[in-house]
């Protein structure tokens, strides 16, 4: 009797259990529906437009599947000049924001949180200005008769004035400014949860300030730089705006280049292989870097 | 002990051996802030070659600006998308957000990454692409195409900065609500939004500012009558340096200060509270 009865609540409790699972279930449902609209948007957007390009990419002359597009990137030397650029300016601006960012990021880390919040609109207030004005901005500074020219002819540091911009290093000049704030974010952040302690320890077991950096403090703030550094190397990848007005032609990205061939030869399936190598380069160095630095954990601060 | 022989750091490293760095953050912090602010006071000046400082000052590019059908005309129109995806990514934003922090399946992961993509995807692919498909529907140069667009450049910074104001709340206070009888989109709307609150207007501000400054995917979507003013900006800029662009650019510079201070502001409200 005893054993009939626990058996029969047992059963109750099951039937408890499926209705509470299916409530559940349906709950979930109805929450990750709300995702919806938002994913429509990104459907219409990114995905759809992207498969277009892709499909674009290997359409030969004759309408059908061909891999000219991307053969002919093999073949002129102008694509490979290209490539060359894309790299070399990317690759070059990472480097001069790493210069000037770790130390802004290290000195902003130190201050007392209320200090470095003030100090830190030195950092958001260009990263909040459009970069066409920060690009412009650039432009007046760098032109032949601009302040950098005219205060170090002053100064005696040059005689004539130099050419400045509509060049390499106008570019790479703008696009350091632009990309700065991208890389001192995520290392700000990093720095911040270093723990004091560690740097604390290091100085109570004998070593010097220089040293307690070197090997304390540099490694365990490492995650952030290259997550910062990823995060400006890939931005550069696929810029368009900072070497078209401030390279004056002479700097051709990817970007550029597909613009270039949009306007001039109307060929949707030569910039669209382009446009796919790009894409390809750029989820390549994230997907890397996610595998190697759980990337996503630092820029989202998501796990 | 004076103030450069105290200790800095934990490491008892003092300020006078720090000195390089303070010196050297302040020309770096000069740097990122020098170039668009000395934009400002060349804007008010008469000569056709910027000056700085201006020998003769004078209001001439804004009445330029401000007497030209072109620019008052591009204006509008970037304030019109910017409002409009301000309206569409914010509730939007709110939406996946909420259902992706509170969600535990196991598909919110992909969500994420997927919703994110405008963020990793270079924006000239999405310029070139849009251009494509919207050809093929007839969706060029119009206001709703380029609201949808920078829609989807601004949903994935709401939504991080939603997430952020979600992560810094204490959820169960929507479930004390729930388990007192509200239902959940009651409980969102009375319990967890007004403590969001300054998260949301973060975000609408940014996608407000998202819209506003975008360049590529206006250039290539947006024209005729609803041309916007970044792409007359880029126009101009490539052409020759017009003293106009010094005039809307601080206009610009003002606007997204602005902006900037009130989230600060708000944020610093947020942490108070």
């Amino acid at each position: 009797m005893a054993r009939a009865d626990a058996d029969g609540s047992r059963s109750g409790r099951h039937l408890h259990e499926a209705a509470l699972k299916r409530q559940h279930a349906r709950e979930q449902w109805s929450i990750l529906s709300l995702v919806v609209p938002a994913t429509i948007v990104i459907v219409l957007i990114i995905l759809i437009p992207l498969s277009w390009l892709f499909y674009l990419s290997f359409l030969g002359d004759n309408g059908g599947f061909s891999l000219e597009n991307y053969h002919k990137m093999t073949q002129y030397k102008s694509y490979y000049r290209i490539f060359v650029t894309t790299f070399q300016v990317s690759i070059l601006t990472t480097l001069a924001c790493i210069a000037l960012g770790y130390p802004l990021a290290f000195f902003l880390a130190q201050l007392p949180p209320r200090w470095a919040g003030v100090f830190m609109l030195a950092v958001l207030l260009p990263f909040w200005t459009s970069l066409l004005v920060r690009t412009y901005a650039w432009l007046v500074l760098l032109q032949k008769r601009g302040i950098l020219n005219e205060f170090a002819m002053q100064v005696g540091l040059w005689e004539t004035p130099i050419k400045l911009v509509h060049n390499m290093t106008g570019t790479l000049i703008g696009m350091a400014h632009i990309m700065l704030p991208f890389l001192i974010l995520p290392l700000y952040n990093a720095m911040r949860k270093i723990d004091k302690d560690m740097m604390h320890a290091a100085a109570n077991l004998g070593a010097n300030p220089i040293n307690a950096f070197w090997r304390v403090y540099f490694p365990l703030s490492l995650p952030g730089m290259v997550a910062g550094s990823l995060i400006v190397f890939v931005l550069c990848l696929g810029f368009y705006v900072t070497p078209a007005v401030l390279g004056g032609g002479r700097v051709i990205m990817v970007s550029n280049q597909i613009t270039a061939i949009l306007e001039n030869q109307f060929d949707w399936g030569a910039a669209s292989a382009l446009g796919v190598v790009l894409l390809v380069a750029t989820t390549f160095t994230l997907y890397v870097a996610a595998r190697l630095f759980r990337f996503d954990a630092a820029l989202f601060g998501r796990d | 002990m004076t103030w450069w022989s105290r200790p800095a750091a934990d490491t008892q490293i003092t300020h006078g051996s720090r000195l390089w760095l303070y010196v050297l953050s302040a020309i770096i912090m000069l740097l990122l802030v020098a170039p668009t602010l000395i934009v400002v006071p060349m804007s008010f000046s008469d000569s056709q070659y910027l000056e700085f400082p201006p020998s003769i000052w004078s209001l001439r590019w804004y009445e330029e600006y401000l007497g030209s059908a072109k620019w008052m005309r591009a204006t509008a129109t970037s304030f019109q998308v910017g409002f409009l995806t301000m309206l569409v990514a914010t509730p939007l934003g709110i939406m996946a957000a909420y259902a992706l922090f509170v969600s535990r399946h196991r598909a919110t992961r992909a969500i994420f990454l997927l919703l994110i993509t405008p963020m990793i995807v270079p924006v000239i692919l999405i310029a070139i692409g849009t251009f494509y498909a919207y050809g093929r529907v007839g969706m060029n140069n119009t206001i709703a195409g380029l609201v949808l667009a920078h829609s989807a450049l601004a949903l994935p910074i709401a939504i991080i900065v939603i997430t952020a104001g979600l992560r810094s709340y204490d959820l169960s206070q929507e479930q004390v609500a729930r388990s007192l009888g509200a239902t959940r989109t009651k409980a969102f709307f009375l319990i967890t939004l007004p403590q969001i609150r300054f998260s949301v207007i973060t975000a609408a501000l940014l996608s407000f500012l998202t819209s506003f400054d975008e360049v590529i995917i206006a250039i290539f979507v947006s024209g005729g009558a609803n041309a916007t003013l970044t792409k007359h900006m880029f126009a101009a800029l490539r052409d020759y340096i017009d003293p106009t662009i010094a005039a809307i650019s601080t206009i610009m510079v003002i606007l997204s200060s602005a902006l900037l201070l009130l989230t600060q502001f708000l944020g610093s409200k947020g942490r108070g509270n």
